[in-house]
């Protein structure tokens, strides 16, 4: 069970990320997007999936992520990510309940780059019991 | 003219175990539960299913060749209403569909649908645009 008290705080990624213009391409060559200036609207979640799972796993919150299944996303974008971005990822549990024995949560990720946020997202994760 | 109620032409992606591979490798989500039919199939999965992410940056495509490329979505979102299932050696459909719902100015915003083999795979999905 995820620990109550680390809902609503907000926790930094430990490392920075940078993204290459290669996983642009190859996020893009997937989709058959031509256009690889920028990256597609979902293509954050590269950074924020591997980033949250890091942050969120830490013992004293106790989110069991080989459980989840994936609910709902949302995606706010400031502006699109380039190549070249090197981003910090603050993720929090913005809502926690339990339904039917499942736990529902809902994490926000932000990516900021030189200080600016670029892109939030939100993912409502189903946390199978 | 774009107003509320312009249609989006509907359009159909299709999706197999090949471009699972390379959407695994390209977002780095490696969950067996999107290669791996007998471990699919053990945690009680019909097949492998396509990931949720994949749906929707396919719906994100389909919005991004009708606004004019990826700088134009602002906001973007949906619910994973049922899995998009991808036996071996079959490319399955995914049907995406847009209505505009909202016209603010520059920002337009679109309701989506997608589905795969006639079912309802995204719900709930909307995004804002710049066009």
């Amino acid at each position: 069970m995820l620990n109550p008290d680390s809902v609503g705080r907000t926790f930094e990624g430990a490392e920075s990320v940078t993204v290459s213009q290669s996983e642009i391409d190859a996020f893009c060559a997937v989709l058959s997007v031509d256009n690889t200036t920028v990256a597609p609207p979902t293509f954050s979640i590269r950074i924020t999936l591997e980033q949250s799972q890091e942050i969120l796993s830490n013992p004293e919150i106790g989110l069991d992520w080989s459980r989840v299944v994936h609910g709902d996303q949302r995606f706010e974008i400031k502006r699109p990510i380039v190549a070249g971005d090197t981003f910090k990822c603050f993720s929090a549990i913005e809502s926690y309940k339990v339904t039917a024995g499942n736990e529902i949560v809902t994490v926000r990720s932000d990516l900021h780059s030189a200080g600016q946020l670029v892109v939030s997202t939100w993912s409502t994760l189903v946390v199978r019991t | 003219m774009i107003e509320v109620g312009t249609i989006l032409e509907e359009k159909t992606f299709y999706v197999d175990r090949v471009m699972l591979k390379a959407y695994a490798d390209a977002s780095g989500d490696q969950n067996p539960i999107h290669q791996n039919e007998e471990y699919a199939l053990s945690v009680g999965l019909p097949n492998v299913i396509a990931h949720g992410m994949l749906t929707m940056a396919l719906v994100g495509k389909f919005v991004t060749d009708w606004a004019g490329g990826s700088a134009a979505v602002k906001e973007f979102s949906g619910r994973f209403v049922k899995p998009v299932i991808v036996p071996v050696d079959q490319k399955v459909d995914l049907t995406v569909s847009g209505v505009v719902s909202e016209v603010d100015g520059e920002q337009i915003k679109i309701e989506l649908s997608a589905s795969s083999a006639g079912v309802t795979v995204l719900g709930m999905s909307k995004a804002v645009v710049v066009k």
